[in-house]
């Protein structure tokens, strides 16, 4: 609860004892009350300062990817408005996509907190793409929430400064004496509901106010757990996925592809008796493959059995997990730190990180209705702009000829990024001549799908008695494919960056990683190879891996000086955020606990987004439990407690926060003990969740503890990938300590085919017959 | 073509459709009933999980034909009418519990969860870590340890 007015100078000022923090916002011309952000003069903002002791800050630390994300979003943070509506509710369409992080939960806290009504009155929908955003519609790098914390409640507290002006007329009397709660406006001489209020305070021109926002001494919702706004519809089936939505005529398509990575039709040879089979509708060879729409997904899969045609080779022909490898280790940039000390003495390492799938748990799927002037695409998309733009290149259609709808998504990972399955419809439904739902069969998914490329990083740490000298970590990966936007940002911000002529994914790379540790003279440098492969973003991109080797060493490092894992960390690292964290996991987590012998405990932390987290785990190595039988399943290794705490500044909804760290924790330990793709002759041979091992109910961790910090800084960090790379390096570092020996590559079971790989001639399997033999 | 009835949600249903159409296929895109999800096609996601006869299947592995006239099929949307109130206490168990994320796997999980918990009292216990380590659905939002606490809780008022 809380009475302000608008006022007429922006700036500070304090107002019954609280500090409002003041903002321009817009009020828009519309027939019930709009209004937006203006922060165009908050883009310039002056770097942290460096706060080197032993190290000197990396570029990271100075100038990160949420500084860009955040800085790119916000010229155009003024055409992104709160509407209120004649039923007292608000409206929202949120230029990100919710793919399950939780944002929409988020945003309508945020609205609903500078609004004053609850959460449930607030209408959170997805924008359509927008190209006059700019890049302000790119969901990408957990920055969501970082970027839009302060434009959508501006916006949101400018509605609520209207409002209160039209209750003082309404009511008499001076916005002064106005108290607003629950959506409704009392003063002493009455009171009047925004519903009552949405048309009376409408603007009819577009004019610039200031808007107050609530300090956080203020806030009832921000920082209380929140459950999602969408569960309801979750839990009874009526949340609409891509493939769920009812598009007239468009009927369900699949593609035949290649039996290699990306392989092209060359010549298909049975295209009439594949048309004739029962509900096939439409049959067309396409730029990836034959598509066949029907008039059920299962008869596209009928379908796909039947093709017989000839594919031209692929881009990875050849190609298998070993020429990778010996592509990778040639590639290599040199260590380059001279001794520091002629005593000094080093720990060396390398680690092998195999190719892993992002394929999540809907696959790639789109709508697309093309016509000759006109085209209009459903899909999951966190970037939509670019598919727009690119869709309407594909089709030689002018930008606003297409309609790009962006569809809540069934998990991203770092695929909605891409529009892989957008722009293949589009192709589709212009080929065909009519709509089409698109979806992709989960082998090709797996197989063709974007996948977390192979790398390998090296580390060499000196150290003379107990001071770390020079850290050094050389980073070589198959080409991450960053082709999304992402690079019209860096070129907008390159004045931000650090200088030197540096790639695409150097920069994120450079704008990513850091070690956290005072380690002396510190670099981290990466050098990419090989473009032939379909690669993206993997949730938490490079950190992963790289932190994972990073924690792997700081293990050696603190055994070579005879220290304890967790006071050696302690000792060197150079946030006291950080600290916090460990402290809390290893107080929590019981660090240093006896356990039996195969039974060990591993810690770690992570810098990232603004945020600090840490993990302990206690990872079960002994026979019986390694070599414990699950049916089509792989068991191995478990994690059987984990202690997990995370800062990230302020958390918005603490509940969400605290799912995101669990999704997380589950992807860390898949990505240390049993996911990964083999390449073999050019060709990925996982092709479904019984080849591709992510995390399950036998492998998770049955004891799992979630510790959110209390605000530390007042300003919300990332969450979304936050959890991954504390929890990889943990399990790996347990892992070491279980077995006695440092795990080298990864995850640790890829040396082992646990399964017959799947034909790829059809590419995709049949479905089976015997469903009712396993009902329970 | 050949026509197929069967109880779909306690109405009985005919739908015209070839003998080989997996069931899955006969709800979603026939019959527009999209809580069942399609996650693999080859019954190792069980993003599909419904129940026929009050026992968890998966449709996208069951050809239409080999569904009878007095099969009962029931899918997410149908789950809370089988308690006879508004949810089932599954449901409620996952609204209390927050459990999902993306929610595309969570019908499934919920459909898979009522089985379970009923198939642990068949056997004469209640659901517990054996149990729930048996559970082949995926989340690949890693929600699994929410939906472990769900579970309990939604046993408890079964």
């Amino acid at each position: 609860m809380s009475a302000n007015p608008l006022s007429p100078e922006p700036g500070e000022e304090a107002h019954a004892g609280l500090q409002r923090r003041r903002f321009l916002g817009y009020l828009l011309a519309a027939p019930t009350l709009v209004a937006a952000a203006q922060l165009g003069e908050a883009s310039v903002r002056a770097p942290k300062a460096a706060a080197a002791v032993n190290s000197a800050p990396q570029p990271a630390e100075v100038y990160d990817l949420n500084d860009m994300l955040t800085d790119a979003a916000l010229p155009t943070s003024h055409l992104v408005s709160v509407q209120i509506n004649r039923d007292g509710t608000a409206s929202f369409e949120m230029p990100r996509a919710e793919v399950g992080q939780g944002i929409t939960t988020s945003t309508a806290m945020l609205i609903a907190e500078e609004l004053d009504l609850p959460v449930d009155k607030v209408h959170v929908t997805l924008a359509d793409a927008r190209p006059e955003l700019v890049f302000n519609q790119l969901t990408g790098g957990s920055n969501t929430t970082v970027a839009t914390y302060t434009p959508f409640r501006v916006a949101a507290a400018a509605a609520r400064g209207r409002l209160l002006q039209a209750a003082a007329v309404e009511l008499g009397g001076a916005v002064t004496d106005l108290t607003s709660r629950a959506g409704v406006i009392t003063s002493q001489l009455g009171s009047i509901s925004y519903a009552e209020l949405a048309e009376k305070a409408a603007s009819d021109r577009n004019q610039q106010v200031v808007a107050q926002l609530k300090p956080a001494e203020s806030f009832s919702i921000i920082g209380k757990p929140q459950n999602r706004v969408d569960a309801r519809d979750i839990v009874t089936g009526r949340k609409k996925f891509t493939t769920d939505l009812r598009v007239p005529d468009a009927k369900p398509t699949m593609i035949c592809r290649a039996p290699t990575l990306n392989g092209k039709p060359e010549s298909v040879h049975n295209l009439a008796e594949v048309r004739a089979m029962p509900g096939v509708l439409d049959v067309a060879v396409v730029s990836t493959g034959v598509a066949v729409r029907a008039e059920t997904f299962g008869q596209c899969i009928d379908a796909i059995q039947a093709v017989r045609a000839e594919w031209k080779p692929g881009t990875a022909a050849g190609k298998s997990d070993e020429t990778i490898l010996r592509e990778l280790k040639a590639a290599q940039l040199p260590l380059a730190v001279p001794k520091a000390d002629p005593l000094a003495e080093t720990v060396e390492a390398e680690f092998t990180f195999h190719f892993r799938s992002n394929s999540a748990l809907e696959t790639n799927c789109a709508i697309a209705d093309v016509r000759d002037d006109r085209a209009e695409i459903w899909s999951g998309l966190k970037v939509p702009i670019k598919a727009q733009q690119m869709i309407a290149a594909q089709l030689g259609l002018p930008q606003n000829a297409v309609t790009v709808h962006v569809v809540e998504g069934g998990g991203s990972f770092g695929r909605k990024l891409f529009h892989d399955a957008a722009a293949e419809a589009a192709e589709v439904s212009k080929a065909m001549g009519k709509p089409v739902k698109l979806m992709w069969h989960r082998t090709d998914d797996s197989r063709v799908g974007r996948a977390h490329p192979m790398c390998v990083s090296r580390v060499r740490a000196s150290f003379l008695g107990e001071e770390v000298l020079t850290y050094e970590q050389r980073h070589t990966s198959v080409a991450t494919d960053f082709d999304h936007g992402l690079g019209e940002i860096l070129t907008a911000m390159a004045g931000k960056l650090p200088p030197g002529n540096r790639t695409l994914a150097e920069s994120i790379f450079d704008t990513t990683q850091q070690t956290g540790y005072h380690f002396g003279v510190t670099t981290q440098l990466l050098n990419e190879v090989d473009y032939g492969f379909n690669t993206g973003s993997m949730r938490n991109v490079y950190s992963p891996d790289v932190r994972c080797a990073t924690e792997l060493v700081v293990d050696q490092l603190a055994a070579r000086t005879g220290k304890d894992p967790y006071e050696f960390r302690r000792a060197f690292l150079k946030d006291e955020r950080a600290i916090a964290v460990l402290d809390k996991v290893a107080e929590e987590g019981e660090w240093g606990k006896r356990l039996p012998a195969g039974v060990a405990q591993g810690i770690a932390f992570h810098p990232e987004y603004k945020g600090f987290a840490a993990a302990l785990v206690e990872l079960d190595c002994r026979p019986e439990t390694v070599n414990r039988p699950i049916r089509d399943g792989v068991t191995g290794p478990r994690v059987r407690k984990v202690t997990f705490a995370v800062d990230v500044g302020l958390p918005v909804n603490p509940r969400g926060l605290e799912a995101q760290m669990m999704g997380g924790i589950n992807d860390g330990i898949a990505l240390a003990l049993t996911s990964s793709l083999h390449l073999e002759d050019g060709y990925f041979l996982e092709g479904s969740w019984d080849n591709y091992f992510y995390t399950r109910q036998w492998n998770t961790p049955p004891e799992m503890r979630i510790i959110v910090m209390p605000p530390t800084t007042g300003r919300p960090g990332g969450a979304g990938e936050l959890g991954v790379a504390a929890s990889f390096a943990s399990v790996a570092c347990a892992y070491g300590r279980a077995t006695g020996t440092m795990p080298t590559s990864f995850p640790i079971n890829h040396g082992t085919l646990a399964f017959e790989p799947k034909p790829t001639v059809p590419p995709v399997p049949q479905s089976p017959t015997n469903g009712l033999d396993h009902t329970y | 073509m050949p026509e197929h009835s069967f109880i779909l949600n306690g109405e009985q249903v005919t739908v015209t459709a070839e003998d080989d159409v997996r069931v899955l296929w006969v709800l979603r895109d026939l019959l527009g009933v999209t809580g069942p999800k399609y996650g693999c096609g080859i019954n190792v996601c069980k993003a599909c999980t419904c129940h026929i006869n009050g026992k968890a299947f998966n449709p996208c592995s069951v050809p239409i034909s080999a569904i009878g006239e007095d099969d009962e099929i029931t899918t997410i949307e149908g789950l809370a009418a089988t308690s006879g109130r508004e949810l089932h206490p599954m449901q409620e168990a996952w609204l209390e519990a927050d459990v999902a994320q993306c929610g595309y796997c969570q019908p499934g999980q919920i459909m898979a969860a009522v089985a379970k918990v009923r198939q642990a009292r068949a056997e004469g216990h209640e659901v517990g870590d054996a149990d729930l380590d048996e559970i082949r659905n995926i989340c690949r939002c890693g929600t699994y340890n929410r939906i472990r606490e769900a579970i309990r809780a939604g046993a408890q008022n079964m």
